[in-house]
């Protein structure tokens, strides 16, 4: 038997995504090993998340609802976390391993001496110990790990779980933590921050994404995938190369550094398929390649290949569709 | 200024996955000595070190890595790219370490070499992808860490990180000594290290730094996780290839293949 709590991270329209996989995948945990769900949500809207994270399958919603909390800080949150899960009593913490996540997961562990296992898609209970299992090499493999403490820290990789519906009837208990942390705990400092969306829709909840790469050649070359996506309903995204070249902004990149997307489609236009682009759409349905190349490793993960330029087809395609669609 | 730039050797991540095998006795990847590199987001925190450190008049980077004696190449590789000085961490019983471990290791390192200004690395490794050493290090010394940095302003005593955040970037400003994760941007695609550099290179000194050295906590340095099984997955699917002369056929095609999948 498993006491879990889970780390429920907000904004501005309720839980995050990988929070809402987060309870998932422990809410799932504790079915398997007739253990219970916690979870901790923080700042001045914590009431919030807990009911959220209640319906989600919560037994007892833990907030900390102090407005210093109201911006990310990772020397507040690591305390105020670590205070939490020391009050639950819980000998397993679960957080997306997303942004906020990947600072946090680390800290947390060595802070409370647990095992720390990160990019977690699954587990098996079925055998005597509790296994993580998580992709390892870009990917190309899959590891099964058992931790050596009796706590652990486990971050779940993004876009990997299933997110369920929301049970409004369910019953929990909300507990305000007595926990006041203090203006001189915070370290950073914010500057600036720079929306840089270029679109409405987020790249990892897009239904169809169109992603350039090198091949693309230059800034100019985007400006087709964005009348593309618009056509389709979709959103733009690009390989590392084309961020690292400066032709589009780095927060379009999908692979296992940037945005790791799950869509119907994935339209792969002059991208070779490095291993750790692949590591970004491993959940893709549908994938269509566009490269000169015919060797391009892309078409070993594709469904669909054209071999051409894409200059060539692209304009051509949104046209064709344009016919249909409009 | 003290810059401390930690370096990991990974198998190449691009190898073909075709020929990537796991040998069943070790659960590693079966490898050759040509399929060694140095990690591309440690190499994107090692040329971002040099660049800080040619900002700043008396600065010095030292590159760290734990390894057995092939590790020496991506140290080689550092010094190549004109890092002052490069320290290696090994002792033979370290061949199951995990990040914490890893992380534990290298701050007590750190501490040996006489502490550090600015601590930078790669956010994730291409091979195991744990994403722990900087944020457990951060632990360890005492001191603040950002992950996902892809560019460093350094003042006196603060440094501006731009940080990948939802939705955009974000510059937010730390106290030094602080540890940062590194991404890739257009800013620290790694250089081309000239000839010459790399020939100087080859002769110079790479310090070995040993575990009775290190003042170690035995506990720490033991792994809190233990890999029991590793299986490779094909994820190769069979690629229909649309038949064509020009754009216009090729087009043709795939807009009848993407209506039919009833999406658009």
């Amino acid at each position: 038997m498993s006491r879990i709590l889970v780390f429920t991270n907000q904004q501005e329209e309720g839980l995050s995504t990988g929070a809402k996989e987060a309870l998932a995948f422990g809410s799932r945990l504790a079915s398997s090993t007739g253990g219970e769900v916690r979870s901790v949500s923080l700042g001045p809207l914590a009431a919030d998340g807990a009911k959220e994270s209640i319906s989600l399958g919560a037994s007892i919603a833990y907030t900390i609802s102090n407005p210093l909390l109201a911006e990310y800080d990772v020397e507040l949150y690591v305390n105020c976390i670590e205070t939490v899960f020391q009050q639950s009593g819980a000998d397993i913490l679960i957080l997306s391993f997303d942004r906020i996540g990947k600072d946090l997961v680390g800290r947390l562990a060595t802070r409370i001496g647990a095992s720390a296992i990160t990019e977690v898609v699954d587990y098996n209970a079925d055998s005597e110990k509790l296994t993580w299992i998580r992709p390892i090499y870009g990917d190309k493999a899959f590891g099964e790990y058992t931790t050596t403490r009796s706590l652990v820290v486990v971050g779940i990789r993004k876009k990997s779980q299933n997110v369920d519906m929301p049970d409004e009837t369910r019953i929990g208990e909300i507990i305000e933590v007595n926990y006041s942390p203090t203006e001189d705990m915070i370290v950073t400092k914010l500057v600036v921050k720079i929306q840089a969306a270029l679109s409405d829709i987020r790249l990892e909840d897009a239904r169809i994404v169109i992603s350039g790469g090198r091949g693309v050649g230059g800034p100019e070359g985007f400006n087709e995938l964005h009348v593309l996506a618009y056509l389709l309903g979709g959103t733009v995204g690009a390989s590392r190369a084309a961020c690292d070249a400066g032709w589009v902004p780095s927060n379009l990149q999908v692979g296992q550094t940037g945005a790791i997307v799950a869509p119907d489609l994935y339209i792969a236009v002059g991208i070779s398929g490095a291993s750790q682009h692949l590591a970004g759409i491993s959940n893709a349905k549908t994938v269509v390649a566009i490269n000169t190349d015919p060797e391009a490793p892309i078409f070993k993960r594709a469904n669909i290949g054209v071999v051409a330029d894409y200059k060539t087809v692209i304009q051509s395609l949104t046209e064709k569709l344009k016919k249909v669609l409009v | 200024m003290h810059i401390v730039v930690c370096l990991k050797q990974v198998i190449d991540p691009e190898i073909t996955p075709r020929y990537f095998k796991i040998d069943a006795d070790t659960n590693r990847p079966e490898t050759s000595d040509t399929d060694l590199v140095l990690d591309s987001f440690a190499e994107n925190a090692l040329e971002l070190a040099i660049q800080i450190r040619d900002k700043i008049p008396g600065a010095t980077v030292t590159a760290l890595c734990l390894g057995d004696e092939e590790s020496e190449d991506v140290l080689r590789r550092a010094l190549a790219f004109t890092a002052n000085a490069a320290v290696r961490v090994w002792d033979s019983e370290w061949e199951n370490l995990d990040g914490q471990a890893v992380g534990h290791i290298l701050a007590q390192s750190i501490k040996t070499l006489g502490g550090a200004q600015l601590v930078l690395t790669g956010y994730q490794a291409s091979d195991i992808e744990e994403g722990l050493v900087g944020p457990v290090m951060a632990e360890e010394l005492g001191i603040p860490c950002l992950t996902l940095v892809s560019d460093l302003e350094v003042e006196e005593d603060n440094v501006k990180a731009t940080i990948e955040v939802e939705g955009g970037y974000a510059v937010v400003s730390v106290p030094s000594p602080s540890i940062f994760t590194i991404i890739s941007s257009e800013t620290n695609v790694p250089r081309l290290p000239k000839v010459k550099d790399v020939r100087l290179a080859r002769s110079k000194q790479i310090t070995l730094l040993e575990s009775e050295e290190l003042n170690l906590d035995s506990e720490r340095c033991q792994p809190g996780v233990k890999l029991e099984r590793a299986y490779v997955v094909n994820r190769e699917v069979a690629c229909e290839v649309l038949p064509g002369n020009d754009g216009g056929d090729f087009a043709g095609e795939l807009a009848e293949r993407l209506l039919a999948l009833k999406i658009l």
